[in-house]
């Protein structure tokens, strides 16, 4: 028996190895550092501990701004990508022609590098002296005026964002959601269809409430995963997300951490553990909401 | 008749519904495929022919290649498919070997302490990355692995997520297999191979289609630590061929690049379709 | 309200290989009186529930017409034909509780049909109560019982006052004691609403007990229809036979020759009407009287006292399956040690049928 114990722990030890240093030592060190003031990287010397990394950071006007724009990203996309994923499920769930064709192009974003993409949109979008991009060619069609959504104004920006962040995200959710609805017992269907039960009072009553955990999980998810937005506004941006006027939490911590403002991790990890908290209290109350109403 | 007019109107909302559905999912459907189209037909138009185009044309009769052969030579994108080729077959080898005996040891052996360190596993689970990448950026400059492979690959070779998959996995399989392979004096480490691996081994291709598309993809850590360019992934590649690529804006070029890149996983993906889309619903998450 | 359905036909196109399609009902012609409770009856896959599909209008037929009444309704949606369908899983919605499941179909009727709502939660209580489940209106359907659950199911189908009601295998998922109980009860709530119902199921002495008509069906057509002590009197065809009645019917190899039925070599009974030829012999388990100097000798295996009655287990050389099983009064002395039993055999409950097309062969016992 004791040979056997021996030999348990001699399987975990490379998980355990590898977790120890790079998960469970750096979440106790990342506090640390956000308490040690003035914490110099290369000497790795500080000189006092406090608050006063979380009050720089919270100060820091392209921290608000990263914030500001994290927000504005999340509210719009997550509500966006669920309500058009649940309408494009919907759609796929009562065609039976083509239906494998729609769902594979449908999930081929989820499949590409979405720092090569990224550039495409960025180059359908992009005003240039040479050309106004083919966006703005769609604008001049319907009789707009061309827009810089690259360099331009703020709201033009985000609005790439937004859409970029949503065509990326679509097909998890696309995936989930088709597959929860093709869950739900085909007699419910045809016992409200006996019933004389309209389209949408069956969705509204039936469908919904049967799918609402998985649109829970997906809003959960959700939320988390465009709270961690950095990669996406990259591809459209460019590196220096803080010139552009369009970072978010995660690019200003690795900005903090590394880059051409770079070298303070403590900064860095104030920031980290801010968007931590934030991330964390927002999941709780997704939580709440959803014991409240996902029926069972 | 009054039956004959309700058949009739429901025919036709039925057909109305039909046309409507699919025309919504064609309008979507087009929104997905057009980057990919413009990016191919863009990495087929020629420098000059791009950059003349004030209004943007939606079709090229001259097709060049010239911008996939700019792409190999005149920025090291073969380097960083290479790259990125070595950390992703390294990080996912790597990763399912320790993911197999950590899961191994969970489900198959009794020890003390092993719902304790079970329930430590779970917790992890709920780290966010962007917590603990701040000091193994640090730990991995201290040890002087910037810009080598095995900084690039040692973070990312476990994964809670997995253990925790793949050991519900191998639960479901009777005890009675492992009785009577002791029975007849099997190792464990032969049990292991010989008859969990096998049986689990939709969950193993699972794991490795989402590993190898996660490393793919990869861009945050490589960033971090790599910034000799003999060391750049594609991620980080696209990104430095963007900024200071081909001396000028050579966007035909570019978008080559883009194409090179993206083909690996979408063959991927289209050969194994089923797999990869089961795999994804089932330990997905992205967005 | 009368149904008619008049030479129904549905094919379902063949998804396996390219080849025929597979014809679920064929040529389906027969009028249902008003008010009764008919079984459909058949093994799996012989096209009952497709007939169900077809009536309540989930499934178009591919030829062939449905009428309720006068009324033509082959292409008209479910919605609008007034029916309503217990489903085999009840189909209840886990997430409403009982009264509003049974709510629920009035709650979708719009134009003049609006109830009010005290008009609608009267009407539930109504039908709850006609259920037996009016107490437990507040629960959902995951806290019931499975019988508990058929009831809200039907009440469901109830509530709004159905032409035709239509249950598809409605015992199946009940256990045996519960399943004796609820078909007495589908008995009762169909006599005192008085609607035409139609079910399905598969097991012949659900649908012998309680139903005014059965219809047999085998891969899709139509056997036999009738009154359920007719059709087990009377099989048309070998299938029927076998397939009515518990235990089974004995079938054996035997011969028509000179007036006489052979079963295997015993000469069993004189028979008149019926051409020489090979035949199978069904005997239905009652029809074996034990006597001294019976014309048939089986070699006995087994005796099984079951209270009023006694079974008889034993073989015959002849015999198509492997035991014969009669079923006799339990005050005819049995010798349980000896080798063999004789029987003689009672003529009504023995049936010939044609070796080719198994079709019944009349005869008269002489």
């Amino acid at each position: 028996m004791e040979n056997k114990n021996w030999k348990a722990w001699l399987y975990l030890l490379p998980a355990i190895a590898f977790l120890g240093v790079f998960m469970v030592y750096p979440l106790v060190d990342v506090l640390v550092y956000s308490f040690e003031e003035g914490y110099n990287s290369a000497s790795q010397t500080f000189f006092g501990t406090g608050l006063y990394n979380y009050s720089y950071v919270l100060h820091d006007p392209y921290f608000l701004q990263a914030v500001k724009n994290t927000f504005i990203l999340v509210i719009i996309t997550v509500p966006v990508s669920t309500g058009i994923a649940l309408l494009i499920s919907l759609g796929l769930n009562s065609i039976k022609g083509l239906r494998d064709l729609y769902q594979t192009v449908f999930f081929l974003p989820y499949v590409t590098n979405t720092l090569a993409v990224g550039l495409v949109f960025m180059i359908l979008f992009k005003k240039t002296p040479y050309s106004d991009g083919l966006v703005n060619l769609l604008i001049n069609w319907f009789g707009g005026e061309s827009v810089d959504f690259i360099d331009g104004p703020y709201w033009a920006k985000m609005f790439v964002m937004c859409f970029y962040t949503v065509w990326v995200v679509m097909p998890f959710k696309i995936l989930i959601l088709t597959s929860a609805l093709a869950s739900v017992n085909q007699d419910y269907y045809n016992a409200a269809k006996i019933d004389g039960t309209s389209r949408w009072r069956t969705f509204t009553r039936i469908t919904l409430p049967m799918i609402s955990p998985m649109i829970f999980y997906l809003i959960i998810t959700g939320f988390i995963g465009a709270f961690k937005a950095y990669s996406d506004e990259v591809a459209l941006f460019g590196t220096d997300l803080n010139a552009a006027g369009m970072n978010t939490i995660v690019g200003y911590v690795y900005d903090m951490l590394y880059g051409d403002s770079g070298g303070y991790p403590s900064y860095a990890s104030a920031a980290a553990l801010i968007l931590f908290a934030i991330v964390f209290t927002i999941t709780v109350i997704n939580l709440l909401i959803s014991r409240k109403n996902v029926h069972y | 008749m009054e039956y004959e007019q309700i058949e009739q109107r429901a025919r036709r909302r039925e057909q109305t519904r039909k046309t409507l559905t699919y025309f919504f999912l064609s309008i979507w459907a087009l929104i997905v495929l057009f980057p990919f189209y413009w990016m191919v037909l863009s990495s087929l138009k020629s420098y000059s022919a791009y950059n003349s185009e004030y209004i943007p044309k939606f079709y090229t009769f001259a097709p060049t290649f010239q911008n996939y052969r700019d792409a190999f030579t005149a920025v090291p994108l073969g380097r960083y498919f290479t790259n990125t080729l070595i950390f992703t077959l390294a990080t996912t080898a790597i990763m399912l070997v320790v993911i197999l005996f950590a899961a191994f040891a969970f489900a198959r052996l009794d020890f003390p302490g092993k719902n304790v360190v079970f329930a430590l596993f779970l917790a992890l689970m709920m780290i966010p990355n962007e917590l603990v990448i701040i000091t193994n950026f640090v730990t991995i400059t201290d040890w002087g692995l910037r810009n080598t492979f095995t900084g690039l690959i040692l973070p990312s070779v476990t994964s809670v997520f997995y253990i925790y998959l793949l050991k519900e996995n191998f639960e479901q399989i009777p005890d009675e297999l492992y009785k009577a392979a002791k029975i007849d004096g099997t190792s464990d480490l032969k049990y292991l191979f010989k008859v969990m691996l096998p049986i689990c081994q939709p969950t193993m291709v699972t794991i490795t289609i989402l590993k190898v598309i996660e490393c793919w993809n990869s861009y945050v850590w490589p960033r971090l630590i790599t910034d000799d360019e003999a060391y750049f992934l594609v991620s980080n590649g696209i990104q430095e061929i963007r900024e200071n690529g081909f001396g000028r804006e050579n966007i035909p070029a570019m978008m080559a690049a883009v194409v090179v890149i993206s083909v690996p996983l979408i063959v991927l993906f289209l050969i194994f379709r089923k797999k990869v889309m089961a795999g994804v619903s089932r330990g997905g998450t992205k967005g | 309200m009368k149904v008619v359905l008049q030479n129904l036909t549905k094919k379902f196109p063949n998804r396996n290989k390219k080849g025929d399609d597979v014809i679920a009902v064929n040529d389906f012609t027969f009028e249902i009186p008003d008010g009764k409770l008919i079984g459909l009856l058949g093994p799996s896959g012989c096209g009952k529930s497709t007939t169900l599909n077809l009536i309540c209008g989930l499934e178009k037929p591919t030829s062939g017409r449905i009428f309720f009444g006068e009324d033509d309704v082959t292409n008209l949606p479910p919605e609008n034909r007034g029916v309503g369908l217990v489903f085999q899983n009840y189909a209840l919605y886990p997430h409403l509780t009982v009264r509003q499941n049974i709510l629920f179909p009035l709650q979708n009727l719009k134009g003049a049909a609006k109830l009010s709502k005290a008009e609608m939660l009267r009407k539930a209580d109504e039908a709850a109560k006609l259920v037996q489940i009016d107490g437990l209106m507040d629960r959902k359907p995951s806290e019931m019982s499975g019988g508990q659950q058929q009831r809200v199911a039907i009440a469901r189908a109830l509530v709004k006052m159905p032409k035709v009601l239509l249950l598809d295998e409605p015992l199946s998922n009940l256990d045996a004691r519960l399943r004796l109980q609820t078909r007495e009860e589908i008995r009762r709530i169909q006599r005192d609403t008085g609607i035409t119902t139609i079910f399905v199921t598969h097991d012949q002495e659900e649908a012998m007990s309680i139903s005014d008509m059965i219809v047999v069906m085998k891969d899709g057509i139509v056997q036999q229809i009738g009154k359920p002590q007719d059709v087990y009197d009377n099989p048309i065809n070998l299938f029927v036979a076998k397939f009515l009645g518990t235990p089974p019917i004995n079938v054996f190899e035997g011969r028509v020759s000179g007036g006489r039925l052979y079963v295997g070599d015993d000469e069993v009974l004189r028979v008149s009407g019926a051409e020489d030829q090979p035949v199978y012999v069904g005997i239905r388990p009652e029809g074996f009287i034990p006597q001294e100097a019976g014309p048939l000798c089986c070699l006995l295996s087994g005796v099984e006292v079951m209270g009023r009655d006694t079974s008889v287990v034993s073989s015959h050389p002849a015999a198509v399956s492997v035991n014969v099983r009669s079923i006799i009064a339990a005050d005819y002395p049995i010798n349980r040690e000896a080798e063999t039993v004789r029987f003689a055999l009672k003529p009504y409950k023995v049936y010939l049928f044609r070796k080719d097309t198994e079709e019944r062969i009349p005869f008269e016992a002489v």
